[in-house]
């Protein structure tokens, strides 16, 4: 477990040097794409100064990581204001939006993939699989529209867009979950077909136990493990499926936030926004790993 | 039926053809006007017989524009798997044949890209090399190369410990020959399959950043920036945004379902 913890900072120093080296991937001068043409020297010359751009690389490195430190993520060059600050405001509604995703796509994935297992090869099974192919085929910005004209314009069940009333997320949660649950589904059915084959399974039928018990009690214990790590590292992947839900339904969260910064090439943010999402990805991927291992009685006893 | 999927395949990689080919050329489809042309009298119009699947916010034929679209997701799809297969694959390859500190190197890097999830870091550097469709290649070759590195890399690992290989290296064979002639043709088919999956991805990909409009820039048409522009106007023109994302729908779902096909066929398991 210590192996895993110390395993994950190469991977965190490796985030941030990326993450610092993207400003100066920017053709040419970024003080000058950040600020336009009309800019004066002295107004050049003092953004250089504050972002540090006119030091050695190195410096400028050790100087980014001593802020993040004092989770001093700079000012945006668009409105002044202070990053972690618009970080705090956003990320919660990012979060909550996530929750509701992953639950949705826990409540429709778990059963489908159970049914579907339980059912191979039979219509509930075919049924399944084309569903989760097919939604596994409508990235976001497809699905996202589809549901919105369906259940907002058509139907007039839901607000279209905006984050008024409780009801309103419900429509990007759908489209972010939907697309999870499809996933899940998949992954249920595999895990729990594999399971059913053990021989633990047999001897809990041959002792008589009520086919119930049989799957959920013993069978969906051990099929529920390898589901566990895909879930985590689908959370992760939420973040970034944020983007472009959250764009879609003018959602507040971080993931508008990165494109509004990218429109307004507004470089700390964006930096910002990439840093906090990938380095929660890699966090939400820790946690996995370790409550994996303690949901799985072959590591916990092996370590 | 049962080979539908290499049908919807191969109808957009003729629609793709042609696309490229009235784009090039600056000619329409009979009938039909061209992708750009703008018709401010029919905005927004409804499927009719002089634009089968309606026109645009600016009056453009959106079937013709589907078409522009549909080249330019295939070009760039086909482009960015051509690259990042060869280099993947020659990194992968040196990784696990030579083992030691290249592989430890290769693998911290691709532990890095791998800790953005999905489309971020592609965005992250589309935002910073700023749009265009040059730029939208070069974002999608520098994340799309991991996947290809770590597959080659397992396989190589493995592969090298086969006793045809240990022959060829007792036999004073070359380190390219062992590579290209002993290990590379087992790899062909899970590199295959992996690639067709990859195009699949692309195509979101490309769509996705194109949709933020880090991509393609107007006037030229991408499927993804024609959802965008499409969902601004999905109350009063929802056929613009239905045709684009079922062209899209079927293509990658047709693409996705070849890749399953290959890999039953080819026998290949995949880890993920």
């Amino acid at each position: 477990m210590l192996k895993r913890l110390l395993g994950v900072l190469p991977v965190v120093f490796g985030v941030l040097l990326l993450t610092f080296l993207l400003v100066h991937l920017v053709p040419g001068d970024p003080v000058e794409v950040m600020l336009g043409e009309s800019a004066t020297q002295a107004d050049r010359a003092g953004l250089r100064a504050a972002l540090g751009l006119d030091q050695p690389l190195p410096v400028q490195f050790g100087h980014y990581l001593l802020q993040l430190t004092q989770g001093d993520f700079g000012r945006s060059i668009h409105s002044g204001a202070d990053i972690a600050g618009l970080l705090a405001e956003r990320l919660p509604a990012t979060l909550r939006l996530a929750l509701l995703a992953l639950a949705i796509a826990v409540l429709i994935g778990l059963p489908l993939g159970i049914l579907a297992a339980l059912h191979a090869r039979r219509w509930p099974d075919q049924l399944a699989t084309i569903a989760s192919l097919t939604l596994s085929a409508m990235p976001h910005f497809w699905l996202g529209p589809l549901l919105m004209l369906l259940f907002a314009l058509w139907l007039g069940w839901l607000p279209v867009s905006g984050m008024e009333g409780r009801w309103a997320m419900v429509l990007p949660a759908l489209t972010l979950g939907f697309g999870l649950a499809a996933i899940l589904t998949r992954m249920t059915r595999a895990s729990l077909l594999e399971v059913l084959h053990e021989d633990y399974v047999r001897t809990a039928r041959a002792k008589g136990l009520p086919e119930r018990q049989v799957i959920l009690g013993h069978a969906m214990r051990a099929a529920l493990l390898p589901v566990v790590t895909v879930l985590g590292l689908q959370l992760g992947s939420l973040l970034a499926g944020a983007v472009i839900t959250e764009t879609i339904f003018s959602w507040d969260g971080i993931g508008r936030l990165l494109v509004e910064s990218i429109e307004k090439r507004d470089y700390p943010v964006t930096q910002a926004c990439v840093l906090v999402i990938a380095l929660s990805y890699v966090l939400v991927n820790l946690l996995t790993d370790l409550v994996y291992a303690r949901l799985d009685p072959r590591i916990r006893f092996a370590s | 039926m049962k080979h539908w999927a290499g049908y919807v395949v191969l109808f957009w990689l003729l629609a793709a053809l042609l696309g490229l080919l009235l784009s090039v050329s600056g000619l329409a489809l009979p009938g039909f006007a061209q992708a750009d042309q703008i018709d401010l009298s029919h905005l927004l119009a409804l499927p009719d017989s002089s634009a089968w699947l309606g026109r645009d916010d600016l009056g453009r034929d959106i079937l013709s524009r589907l078409l522009e679209g549909a080249s330019v997701a295939l070009s760039v799809a086909l482009v960015v798997t051509s690259i990042t297969l060869l280099f993947g694959t020659l990194l992968g390859l040196l990784a696990g044949y030579y083992g030691g500190w290249l592989d430890r190197l290769l693998m911290q890097i691709t532990d890095v890209f791998l800790a953005f999830p999905g489309i971020l870091l592609a965005i992250a550097f589309a935002a910073v090399l700023g749009p265009g469709l040059l730029n939208l290649v070069m974002a999608l070759c520098l994340t799309s190369w991991v996947g290809y590195a770590r597959l080659t890399r397992v396989q190589a690992l493995s592969l090298r410990q086969r006793q045809h290989v240990q022959a060829a290296e007792s036999l004073g064979a070359s380190v390219p020959r062992i590579l290209l002639r002993h290990i590379l043709p087992l790899l062909a088919a899970p590199l295959l399959v992996e690639a067709t999956y990859g195009i699949a991805g692309l195509v979101i990909a490309e769509a996705s950043l194109s949709f933020l409009g880090l991509g393609i820039q107007a006037p030229h048409a991408s499927w993804g920036s024609m959802l965008r522009d499409g969902v601004r106007y999905l109350l009063v023109a929802p056929h613009y945004v239905l045709a684009v994302g079922f062209s899209l729908m079927s293509l990658v779902l047709a693409v996705n379902v070849l890749g399953d096909r290959l890999r039953d066929a080819l026998d290949v398991r995949r880890s993920d």
